[in-house]
């Protein structure tokens, strides 16, 4: 059956199980393998405080986007509003831990159960609605959550922030960007795991019927409301969980970052990475991170040219527009994102020298 | 009671704005079903344009605002021409997140080149506009955005009713396929009408501009408020978008005054929620058919 050895020239599959499995040959099971340990053990050896954070941010958004492309990707329904479920898992697991004094492996998974809840109860309109006007009552969410995560200041203490202790595991205090990689790594490989597997289950079948369509999934004897309200839930507690993990990592919280901004954010690397293709997401929130990263660089070193700063030019901006240029353009030349490009790069080593 | 009717009167004008805003999103709905979440930097532009050519070109005001009118024309014959026209029949998600990275790249492109300062237009509105009904007040920038947007409603109305191009995108709109086979150019019709939804947005901003000073983050927000309104009004009614508005309106002036100014901004996306509940497809909306 499978064999240590590249992928066949053809279609063989003679069964289901053959057709569902992730890894079509040992040899790409052991070069993940192989690169995850690469990772874990050389990126903390290796790179700088830098580099760690950077990653760091990359596998915290990679959750959060996995769990979007359950929703967008696997279950057809657009949601406008991952930002802020983001940062109500964010204040979740800060008041968790400062109110209860929970420790933080308990915080965070019920960080996200708690959003996973808000993000089934926003998923609610799901029933009835379909498409654009979805789209328009998740837009409606992330306002009244960004509207109540300001004003509840009881709870939230409003535009003061929340402080969070630090996190500790068996005496041992997590802090700085190093002990925070192997916590984030292991979370975003678990979470994808999971991701990836239940996708060839009963659940994730149901989803893609839905988004394919949902009137036919329904005849079919899918119950379809329940199955949406599970993908809201599913990909809450996604962005809950990445965002109480940020929440941790970030040591202090306010409202400002979790607005709609946030979520286009998500949305965007759902869709550079691949809609449908749970890798894709991780290859998308690497992008978008990285992007943002050199784009803040090179506006910082922008400003200090002395050309542009004798113009008077507020170079700023100019991230706004190349993110906007990026997501365009991506949308018009390859809008099945970076995972096709993979592909189209893996298959054309794999039929070298006869590729097209 | 003096308090009340003031307040009446100013969510009536507010309201008004936002009916205004929302008539070039609804016309691109009407044609083209497109979400465009690219509106409120429309309106930006256009307002902009025109600050540039009033204090910067020193153009008479009259010319400058036929040029800006113009000028829209083509950018939303640009747009449809380079961005919405590759993605006829692709997913709703692609055309949705296409006006979202538009927004954003028109967003940076405004503040790249006029910054983010509130800038003001220098005073043309003549005085006579001004209006005094016993103690309440209204600003003359009101009554002429009034009077503008009575003026757009009524040529509209017109063009829907008597133009054959009007007649032809009211076709389009209706059934795609139809209005093909019976020989209607239905790729021209999306550029005009984008065309023209463009030029309705920046007469908008333009107008908005006048009233609130021209400042980016501000058109940009009202973009965003145009979904409730809409909502309200139906997706594809533009008498209906006033009238979502003017609701819209009062409920903001009403919430801020009586209950809490806090509350304001976020009223009507709560309404919104729970009119979408009720009635899936808005007030006004259409009820679309599904067949598998």
């Amino acid at each position: 059956m499978k064999k240590f050895s590249f992928h066949p020239c053809g279609n063989f599959r003679e069964s289901y199980l053959q057709e569902l499995t992730i890894f079509e040959t040992w040899f790409g099971r052991v070069s993940l393998l192989v690169f995850l340990v690469v990772l874990m053990v050389g990126a903390p050896l290796f790179l700088s405080n830098y580099l760690l954070y950077i990653l760091n941010n990359i596998g915290i958004m990679a959750i959060a986007a996995v769990g979007l492309n359950i929703l967008i990707g696997y279950t057809g329904q657009i949601s406008l509003g991952h930002g802020a479920f983001f940062g109500v898992g964010a204040y979740a697991g800060a008041i968790l831990a400062t109110r209860l004094g929970l420790p933080f492996y308990i915080c965070i998974p019920s960080a996200g159960l708690i959003t996973a809840l808000i993000g089934m109860i926003f998923g609610i309109p799901s029933g009835r609605l379909k498409g654009l006007y979805l789209t328009i009552a998740t837009l409606a969410g992330q306002f009244i959550i960004e509207y109540v995560l300001i004003q509840w200041e009881s709870l939230t203490k409003g535009t003061m922030g929340i402080a969070l202790p630090e996190p500790k595991l068996l005496e041992m205090t997590i802090s700085g960007d190093r002990a925070f990689f192997f916590v984030i790594f292991f979370c975003l490989i678990a979470m994808t795991w999971f991701a990836v597997n239940m996708m060839r289950s009963k659940y994730g079948r149901a989803f893609i019927a839905i988004r394919d369509n949902d009137r036919a999934a329904e005849g079919m004897g899918i119950p379809i409301f329940k199955y949406k309200l599970l993908s809201f839930g599913i990909s809450s507690f996604y962005a809950g969980f990445a965002g109480s993990i940020w929440a941790y990592y970030m040591v202090s919280i306010t409202t400002e970052p979790f607005n709609l901004g946030l979520s286009v954010e998500f949305i965007a690397m759902v869709i550079i990475g691949g809609m449908g293709n749970i890798p894709g997401s991780i290859f998308g929130a690497t992008f978008i991170t990285v992007l943002n990263e050199i784009l803040r660089y090179t506006t910082s070193l922008l400003m200090n040219v002395s050309f542009v700063t004798s113009l008077g030019l507020n170079m700023a901006p100019l991230r706004e527009f190349v993110f906007g240029l990026a997501i365009v353009l991506f949308i018009l030349i390859e809008p099945k994102g970076l995972a096709e490009l993979w592909r189209i790069v893996r298959s054309s080593f794999r039929l070298w020298p006869f590729s097209y | 009671m003096e308090f009340f009717l003031q307040l009446l009167v100013n969510g009536v004008c507010v309201g008004l704005l936002y009916g205004i805003s929302a008539m070039g999103f609804v016309m691109i709905f009407k044609a083209s079903s497109v979400l465009n979440f690219a509106h409120g930097e429309l309106l930006a532009l256009g307002a902009f344009f025109f600050l540039s050519l009033v204090t910067w070109g020193k153009i008479p005001t009259a010319a400058a605002f036929l040029l800006t009118l113009l000028g829209c024309f083509l950018l939303g014959f640009i747009i449809e021409k380079f961005f919405l026209r590759p993605l006829i029949g692709e997913k709703l998600i692609f055309v949705i997140m296409l006006t979202v990275g538009l927004s954003a790249m028109f967003k940076g492109m405004i503040l790249l080149i006029w910054g983010g300062n509130l800038q003001t237009y220098p005073e043309f509105l003549p005085q006579w506009l001004e209006m005094k009904i016993g103690s309440i007040y209204i600003a003359p920038v009101y009554s002429s955005a009034l009077m503008i947007s009575i003026v757009f409603l009524v040529l509209f109305g017109l063009f829907f009713k008597k133009s054959s191009q009007g007649i032809y995108m009211r076709s389009v709109a209706d059934n795609q396929k139809a209005a093909l086979s019976l020989g209607v150019h239905v790729r021209r019709v999306f550029a005009l009408s984008w065309a023209i939804a463009a030029m309705v947005a920046c007469m908008s901003g333009i107008v908005l501009g006048i009233i609130n000073g021209v400042n980016v983050h501000d058109l940009s927000a009202i973009g965003l408020k145009v979904f409730p309104v809409v909502i309200l009004g139906g997706l594809d009614s533009i008498g209906g978008a006033i009238i979502g508005g003017i609701i819209i309106g009062l409920l903001e002036t009403f919430t801020g005054g009586y209950l809490s100014p806090s509350l304001r901004d976020v009223v009507p996306y709560i309404v919104l929620v729970f009119i979408l509940m009720v009635k899936p497809y808005g007030l006004f909306g259409l009820v679309e058919i599904e067949r598998v």
